[in-house]
């Protein structure tokens, strides 16, 4: 199956989608915030002589020679967090605040979550949820390793999760950075796509809708939820918007992604079917737009 | 007395006064020891409440829930009360390490590698407390901390967990 074969009706280029999905990509890492500002990070890899450039869309977003940043003394402090440049979209989107209550629904490994925290100033309070034990366990490392010290970190099925620990209140914003078929990280994972079939996307999609209808609503009315996932499948994306557009009172809005990353509208019909006009307010990030991995990312704010 | 629940997170008491768990630390003895042997301002965990969960192991959260508290975690491991002697984790030192003016131990290029890899070191320029230090190193124009060291008889040995060891070249 030619997978990205589906997608060439969507984009603009083809023959550039194609070759930008064949390319590798560079290791990138994020900046913490919470222990380090993106001029110490800056010098502590000049002193080391490791090489790098600064994502221009994003100034704690560096771009580094090396292959493995895991080996430097910029990771050990927990200063910067291994992550694709184009991952760190759908947290600055959320755009949580200090104090604010928010809910990552599919937080391991922990990449939106350390990035939350920050934009929150590690205050507040930061409902981390995942569902497996060993990936639990990777996300929690990773929080304490950048310092973070206003999550709570809960087990459950993000389709139908309890407010119980959370004193029944709802939350100010929430995160649904879905599981999904991950076609959009076929330049780092270039066996992404083996093994893909379309009732795999189906079955996937069915779950994507769960979380998102369970995020809005345990997001307070007015509050804003943030849907995003690394696949180009139409079928994870805008159908799962329009199916939670159905489903609970919520409404998708405009925003602007920062400077100058290039995206696409979301795709309203697909395979014979029609979407609500409004999932083109989602963004659609193609590798060839920026030399990036692909992106997908909705906002939608909590109706009363 | 009540009983200590492990599977819960349960609050430190205020004060030794308010105590229902025989031996549990309390939320002034915690902060008396980070303020009191490391010399971080008396403000620092101002916005912090501390839970234990199991025996001697204690967290920082930024925020409150109502206690007990059954979720996998609250903020972050922080220290550790069941010895004598207790021991800040490498996470809480390197989050709030910095601040510290008391028994914080700068270690040199060549040592800081060696703390990082795990070995025992002698270190005999040292001259104040023995016991759990923090081994720190200049990086990028400040001090860093980098994890916690026992200093004993001249030797600092390296407490970096298994896991976040590295030999850096």
């Amino acid at each position: 199956m030619d997978v990205l074969g589906r997608y060439e009706p969507l984009v603009d280029d083809p023959a550039a989608f194609r070759a930008a999905c064949a390319r590798p990509l560079p290791s990138v890492v994020r900046v913490n915030t919470i222990k380090a500002t993106p001029e110490r990070v800056r010098r502590a890899y000049d002193e080391a002589g490791v090489g790098y450039e600064t994502v221009d869309w994003h100034d704690g977003l560096l771009r580094l020679e090396a292959e493995s940043p895991g080996n430097s003394w910029p990771y050990v402090h927990g200063w910067v967090y291994g992550q694709e440049e184009v991952s760190a979209v759908p947290a600055l989107v959320l755009d949580p605040g200090p104090g604010e209550r928010v809910f990552d629904a599919a937080a391991a490994p922990g990449s939106k979550t350390t990035q939350l925290a920050a934009l929150m100033d590690d205050t507040g309070l930061l409902a981390a949820n995942d569902n497996n034990l060993g990936r639990l366990s990777a996300l929690r490392s990773n929080a304490e390793r950048c310092g973070v010290t206003n999550v709570v970190v809960t087990k459950q099925d993000a389709r139908n999760v309890s407010l119980k620990p959370f004193e029944e209140e709802r939350f100010d914003r929430a995160l649904v950075d879905a599981p999904c078929s991950c076609e959009g990280t076929i330049r780092k994972n270039p066996d992404a796509l083996e093994g893909w079939t379309r009732s795999h996307v189906e079955g996937i999609a069915g779950v994507q809708k769960g979380i998102l209808k369970r995020a809005v609503e345990v997001t307070r009315p007015g509050g804003t939820v943030v849907y995003s996932t690394c696949t180009f499948a139409p079928e994870e994306n805008e159908a799962v918007l329009d199916f939670v557009l159905g489903e609970r009172d919520c409404r998708l809005v405009e925003f602007d992604l920062p400077d100058p990353l290039e995206s696409s509208p979301g795709v309203t019909e697909w395979e014979g079917e029609s979407f609500d006009l409004s999932v083109r307010r989602a963004r659609r990030i193609y590798p060839h737009q920026n030399d990036t991995g692909g992106f997908f990312c909705a906002k939608l704010e909590v109706g009363s | 007395m009540t009983e200590n629940r492990p599977h819960v997170f349960e609050r430190l008491p205020a004060t030794a006064d308010e105590r229902a768990v025989e031996g549990r630390a309390t939320r002034e003895a915690v902060v008396d020891f980070w303020t009191g042997r490391y010399g971080l301002p008396l403000d620092t965990f101002d916005g912090h409440t501390f839970w234990e969960k199991g025996s001697g192991k204690v967290w920082a959260f930024a925020a409150d829930l109502p206690a007990p508290a059954d979720v996998e975690a609250l903020g972050m491991t922080f220290l550790r009360t069941r010895q004598e002697h207790w021991k800040p984790t490498t996470d809480a030192v390197q989050r709030f390490g910095r601040e510290a003016t008391r028994n914080v131990v700068e270690l040199d290029a060549e040592e800081s590698r060696a703390f990082l890899a795990g070995e025992t070191q002698e270190l005999e320029r040292w001259d104040g407390d023995w016991g759990y230090l923090i081994a720190a190193h200049e990086i990028a124009g400040a001090v860093e901390p980098i994890g916690v060291g026992l200093y004993l008889r001249g030797e600092l040995r390296s407490q970096v967990p298994k896991g976040r060891r590295r030999d850096l070249d």
